[in-house]
């Protein structure tokens, strides 16, 4: 069971006190899009192997959205940020380029 | 007109490690808005006598105060009769500003729980270090109490509050029967 | 025999005589005494009956490895099966009962097993049971499941109680022993939170029955001193009788405590799980002695020779008059030289070694007489239920016997083995430490947490280190290592203590005994008792093409018993390598998955049972429904009233009675459960034009509006009436079920979206006990109460005002979800029941009655309002049910716009909503689905719809019903065949599904 720590309020919590809801940084689609871009943006995600950007919400707690990053081989934490922003913080870019040189950030970041 | 009741009416256990009462209705109100700016630092002053709390801070003053729920959200805690009042106060002050002031009271359950062993009844439901150091008065968490989502501060050494919706209030209150049953005791943080 | 000896027993209360029963027999033993110590202080050697063969099986071991002594415990609901005698305390009145056998202990039909077992080899169930199929269900499984299991399940519900305890600290050490006490204290004066845990009732581990001294003082001392130490340190916890049960993510533990096992009359839970989290744990665990394999080593008698000596040490029990101890190793030496020392005989050691020179403990042994037959074996173990003799080789040879030795016990070590389980339940690796013939940490290769370093040390036994002062410098060091890295630091006074050291002879690697030994001793030759596995098993897995040593694993249920395998593990696999005729670390292990030690199920559960088993909302009016006949149904985790029952009445009679009463009179209804949320702010209509499908934010201030919600892509997932409180604030009602996913999804839209929209939500459901006064007595009913003007003109029908009626301060809404003249009233939950009983009282001579939620149900669907959750299932979207006007063509966008225009979405065959009115006039099942013409690719009949709600309607003496149907609002008229279920094939009419009222005229008046 992981620990978190929720960038909004600060607490450092166990993970029965979050709820996990998908995919970070996914770009919305509307009326007007083309039948392409609406049908990745509703069904395509990533899967990596690795790093990986999620949305938390801290539902038992201050109940705010936010962001993490974190290895979803070993599960490593990098870092929380706010859900507040469509690309990854420069922090948590180069903490994980520390701990992965291998890694590339995605495209946009 | 009739009086207010609250979802257990004054419901008490006194048998157990802990002695654990349902309070009678306590004012609540849910401010959101901008917790820096001064169309609400000053009317919750003048209503509470206290100053706006910090990150996960309560602020308490006998029986009003003001707790800090997130970043742009706030419980501010008064007699149950008061409400209308500070809520007009509060009204008057945000004006045309963006905020929101709602009455939560009736949506909510109180209870006190006071004894030795407060801080091992909590822990028992709730994944949170209680221990002395990690959680003193003068802060509120907000978690889970066993499945149901609940706030809990300490008033004293020996006294803490907790609060939870009011539909799950007999839950809450047979969870903390359980948790502060005769012989349950860990004995954690006796020193 | 096994007997109590005068002298020895230091875990003993020899003054506090303790009387227990055995299989209903009176037995006495003395406090500190294990059920296992008192059976075999009373010559109970014989404690149990195999699983397969039904082999009389006796004690091997004294702590949680042991495999056979499993014992039903206690009765009624207190009774527990499957609980080792070697670690359950004894106490006063203990009731212990023998498993697995029929009729008898003694004599055991199952037995007959043992005399088959040429044809019960490894994966005979899988070979032998396959054919013939029909077999299967009513022969085969039918006896296989009447012989197997061990226990009896408990037939009364538990008595106890449980609980969780949350704990956090800086290091958690796990074992109590030497090492682990070591690494506690140099923890602790780091400064570093800690929390110690060991498993048993006593400190020190099995150091004291080992000896040797600490800084010259005997270990007995080091132990008393280093306990009392840690005692009085603000920093520390210690907690006896609790097993670190599971390692798992980010450095959260499972603690296991036993509070009441041991004194069941005590007030209080019987288990305690501690959920820790800790930054670093240590595993000081030590290491479990291994059995040898020889032909017969499972006939009661044959002990590992660590237990020996524990039960003597221990408990002052003598396992055997004449006991030949058997060995691969030093240690077994020590349970030589203490039997002698205490009087007992050993009449022979059989070292399966040949070495050059004595050490000080050979040396020892041969000083007090005993014979020691070097690079000697046991060819085979004689004796029934109990050792009567054993038949001596040479451990090179194939088992030719030399001489039969005569005695009544035999004392086996095959070496010792790291308790590695905790280091590898979240990923630690291991490496094969050939001088310990074992699997050990691997120190490089440590499970990772949070901050992608390794939380878990192990320290002492556990990490391969078996003299004492090498045990006391790794717990030091270990803990020295791990209080650094957490950014403590350790005093320089603080140093290791120094034990004196005894040097010991290598262990040699023994897999078989003797090492040739033949087919016929190797079929005599036990791996794991628990499961019957033999040594031959494993050699047929690997000749059947078994090379995984998972694979092997469940082929033999080798370490699948309840033990998973604490004794059996690597003499399993040395046995498969050696058949595959590969190196052991190649073949590597099995997966060790949490619990080390079976856990009850209530401490899992926690204090999730009974009452509180899972949260159940109250509405402010529960209370008084419960009083007045309701007739509970969950919704979500509310219990609304179904329906209210008379003396008399079925349920059917009442909520007929309660929708004709409605229709002809007035009802109401406990709406409390709706959802209420304030939406407020500067761009709240634009957010909510968003999140409806409709236009909101064109709403007038004072007026109510019908809304949809669908999800992005498209289907339906609420619907409510919003009401317009402000210019900037509105009140969203969502479905009894919605208003957490709808206060959920709002903000989530807010928070991760639409972050620069100017809107504050907040859900205020639980604030108001909402009250729908419904029928056409409605209004002069609230006139009774008086107080504000409630008619058409001051409150038209989808209209809101706040007022006070009858001296409530209310807001009254006048919408309709029956079609009847309808407001619905919310006042001040701390209200609801006063309220309610005024609208009682006012209500008393216009015929007011509370109804129920299958009323409400019916009185929606003669309307033809559909409902979240009948109508829709997440795959329908509003259109389906003909719900267009509720969507605004004006808006460029809204929450599902995009999806709604996929092709599958604007398909012309996609099921529509229809009203269904049977023939007969009967009712339709609910779910049931109509049949067109031909069949799919499946053979079955081609669907055309189904039935989505239905109910018999009072009002119109018919049953009506609401569906989806390919084509449906075209083929109004057509009769549809629904099969049912029963057998019978229903026929229904397509028809509008407005049933009554169609022009609205009683909402509307």
């Amino acid at each position: 069971m992981l620990i978190l720590t929720c960038p909004n309020c600060g607490v450092t919590a166990e993970e029965t006190e979050f709820h996990a809801h998908g995919e970070a940084h996914l770009t919305r689609f509307g009326p007007g899009a083309s039948d392409d871009d609406f049908e990745n943006y509703l069904f395509m995600r990533d899967n990596p192997k690795g790093v990986h950007f999620e949305r938390w919400r801290h539902v038992y707690g201050c109940g705010k959205w936010f962001h993490a990053a974190r290895d979803t081989v070993t599960l490593e934490m990098f870092g929380t940020y706010t859900a507040q922003t469509s690309t990854v913080p420069q922090d948590i870019i180069d903490k994980i380029a520390e701990r992965r040189p291998e890694w590339h950030p995605p495209e946009g970041a | 007109m009739s009086e207010p009741i609250s979802a257990l009416n004054g419901a008490a256990y006194k048998d157990g490690i802990v002695e654990i009462t349902a309070l009678d209705p306590v004012g609540m109100i849910t401010l959101r808005g901008d917790l820096g700016a001064g169309y609400l630092k000053k009317p919750l002053k003048k209503i509470t006598g206290v100053d706006m709390p910090e990150v996960r801070g309560i602020k308490l003053n006998q029986d009003q105060g003001i707790a800090w729920m997130s970043p742009d959200e706030l419980l501010v805690i008064c007699p149950h009769a008061d409400v209308a009042t500070h809520l007009e106060t509060l009204n008057n002050a945000i004006g045309s500003n963006h905020a929101m002031s709602v009455n939560v009271s009736d949506a909510r359950a109180v209870f006190r729980l006071r004894g030795k062993h407060i801080r091992e009844v909590l822990a028992k439901l709730a994944p949170v270090d209680t221990s002395p150091g990690a959680f003193e008065p003068g802060t509120i968490r907000r978690s889970r109490l066993a499945q149901v989502p609940a706030a809990f501060w300490m008033v004293d050494a020996e006294t803490a509050q907790l609060v939870c919706f009011r539909s799950v209030a007999q839950y809450v209150f047979d969870l903390l029967k359980t948790a502060a049953q005769p012989g349950s005791e860990v004995n954690h943080y006796r020193r | 025999m096994s007997t109590r000896i005068a002298t020895g027993g230091r875990l003993l209360n020899k003054s506090k005589a303790v009387s227990f029963s055995f299989n209903g027999k009176q037995l006495r033993g003395y406090q500190g005494d294990t059920l296992a110590s008192a059976l075999l202080a009373n010559d109970q050697m014989l404690v149990g009956r195999s699983f397969k063969y039904h082999r009389p099986r006796g004690i091997v071991a004294a702590g949680p490895e042991e495999p056979n002594a499993l014992m039903n415990l206690g009765r009624g609901g207190q009774f527990e099966p499957n609980q080792r005698a070697t670690t359950t305390e004894l106490f006063d009145g203990l009731e212990a009962a023998s498993q697995n056998h029929w009729p008898s202990l003694e004599f055991d039909v199952g037995a007959i097993n043992t005399h088959l077992s040429r044809f019960l080899p490894a994966g005979f169930y899988y070979k032998m049971f396959i054919h013939p199929r029909p077999f299967w269900k009513h022969v085969y499984e039918p006896i296989i499941r009447h012989s197997a299991g061990l226990g009896k399940a408990p037939k009364d519900r538990d008595d106890d109680t449980y609980e969780h305890f949350h704990a956090f600290c800086d290091v958690l050490v796990i074992g109590g022993g030497v090492a682990g006490l070591e690494a506690a204290r140099t923890a602790a004066l780091s400064g570093a939170k800690v929390i110690l845990l060991e498993q048993t009732a006593h400190w020190g581990g099995r150091a004291p029955v080992d000896g040797g001294s600490v800084e010259g003082k005997s270990i007995t001392d080091h132990v008393d001193t280093l306990v009392a130490e840690l005692a009085v340190m603000d920093n520390v916890q210690m907690r006896r009788r609790t097993m670190g049960a599971g390692v798992y993510d980010h450095g959260y533990v499972l603690g296991y405590e036993s509070l009441k096992d041991h004194a069941p009359k005590t007030k209080g839970p019987r288990h305690r799980l501690w959920r820790i989290r800790a930054g670093h744990i240590i595993t000081a665990t030590g290491a479990i002695e291994r059995p040898l394999s020889f032909a017969g080593n499972d006939i009661p008698g044959v002990m590992l020779a660590a237990a020996v000596r524990d039960y003597l040490v221990n408990f002052g029990v003598s396992v055997g008059d004449r006991t030949v101890v058997v060995t691969n190793n030093d240690d077994a030496y020590r349970t030589a030289i203490a039997l002698v020392e205490a009087g007992l005989t050993v009449p022979a050691i059989l070292d399966a070694r040949v070495l050059p020179v004595d050490s000080p403990l050979m040396a020892r042994a041969k000083e007090l007489g005993i014979r020691v037959m070097m690079g000697h074996a046991i060819a085979s173990v004689k004796g029934g239920k109990r050792v009567t003799s054993v038949a001596v080789c040479s451990q090179a040879g194939e088992g030719a016997a030399l001489e039969t030795i005569e005695c009544d016990a035999v004392a086996m070590s095959g070496g010792w083995s790291p308790v590695v389980h905790l280091w590898s339940h979240c990923g630690g690796k291991l490496v094969w430490d050939s001088a310990l013939a074992s699997f050990r940490p691997d120190v490089d290769n440590a499970p990772t947490g949070a901050d992608g370093h390794g939380f878990v040390t192990a320290a002492g036994a556990a990490a391969g280190f078996f003299g004492l002062d090498d045990i006391l410098h790794d717990a030091h060091a270990a803990a020295d290592g791990v209080v650094t890295t957490l950014g403590f630091k350790l005093p320089a006074s603080a140093t290791s203590p120094n034990a004196a050291r005894q040097e010991e002879s290598p262990l040699a690697p023994v897999w078989m005994m003797p090492q040739g030994a033949n087919a016929k001793l190797r079929e005599k030759t036990w791996l794991d008792y628990q499961n019957d596995v033999k040594v031959s098993d494993v050699r047929l897995a690997a000749q059947e093409g078994f090379v995984s040593v998972e694979h092997t694993k469940r082929y033999t249920t080798l370490g699948m018993a309840t033990d998973q395998g604490k004794l059996s593990n690597i003499n399993g696999l040395a046995t498969l390598a050696g058949a595959l005729d590969a190196d052991i670390p190649t073949v590597g292990t099995t997966t060790f998955r949490p619990p080390y030690h079976p856990i009850s199920l209530g401490a899992i559960g926690g204090e999730a049972r009974g009452d509180v088993f899972q949260p159940l909302r109250r509405t402010p009016l529960h209370d008084w429904h419960d009083v007045n006949g309701a007739e509970w149904e969950p919704v979500g985790q509310w219990r609304r009233p179904y329906a209210y029952k008379r003396s008399g009445e079925s349920t059917h009679d009442a909520v007929m009675r309660e929708v004709a009463n409605t229709r002809d009179k007035m009802g109401l209804l406990d709406a409390s459960t709706l959802g209420k949320i304030i939406v407020k702010g500067p761009d709240a209509g634009k957010f909510l034009d968003m999140l409806y499908t409709k236009m909101m934010s064109s709403l007038k201030p004072g007026k109510c509006r019908y809304g949809l919600m669908c999800s992005e892509n498209g289907f339906l997932i609420d619907d409510g009436v919003v009401a317009r409180i402000d210019d900037d604030t509105f009140l969203c009602h969502t479905t009894t079920g919605g208003a957490d996913r709808i206060h959920q999804h709002m903000e989530e839209w807010l928070q991760t979206e639409w972050w620069d929209f100017k809107v504050y939500v907040a859900n205020v459901t639980e604030q108001y006990a909402q009250i729908a006064v419904v029928g056409p007595n409605a209004r002069k009913c609230l006139e009774k109460l008086g107080g504000m003007d409630v008619s058409k003109d001051a409150l038209g029908f989808m209209e809101w005002v706040d007022g006070e009626l009858g001296g409530f301060k209310c807001r009254i809404y006048r919408i309709s979800f029956s079609g009847e003249l309808s407001y619905e009233i919310a006042v001040d939950a701390g209200l609801g029941q006063a309220f309610w009983d005024a609208l009682m009282v006012a209500g008393n001579d216009l015929g007011v009655m509370p109804y129920g939620t299958e009323c409400l149900h019916i009185l929606r669907a003669e309307k033809g309002f559909i409902m979240i959750g009948d109508e829709t299932d997440g795959t329908v979207i509003p259109q389906d049910l003909g719900l267009n006007w509720a969507i605004s063509k004006k808006k460029e966008d809204y929450l599902g716009k995009r999806a709604q225009e996929r092709s599958h979405m604007v398909d012309p065959t996609r099921w529509k909503l229809v009203g269904l009115e049977t023939t007969d006039g009967s009712v339709l099942p609910d779910g049931a689905y109509a049949v067109g013409e031909g069949k799919n690719e499946n053979d079955q009949r081609n669907m055309i719809g189904r039935v989505t709600s239905t109910y018999h309607s009072p009002t119109l003496g018919k049953g009506i019903a609401m569906g989806l149907v390919l084509h449906g609002p075209d083929r109004m008229g057509e009769v549809l065949d629904f099969p049912g279920t029963d057998g019978k094939t229903y026929s229904a009419k397509i028809v509008d599904p407005v049933f009554y009222d169609k022009e609205g005229e009683k909402q509307n008046v």
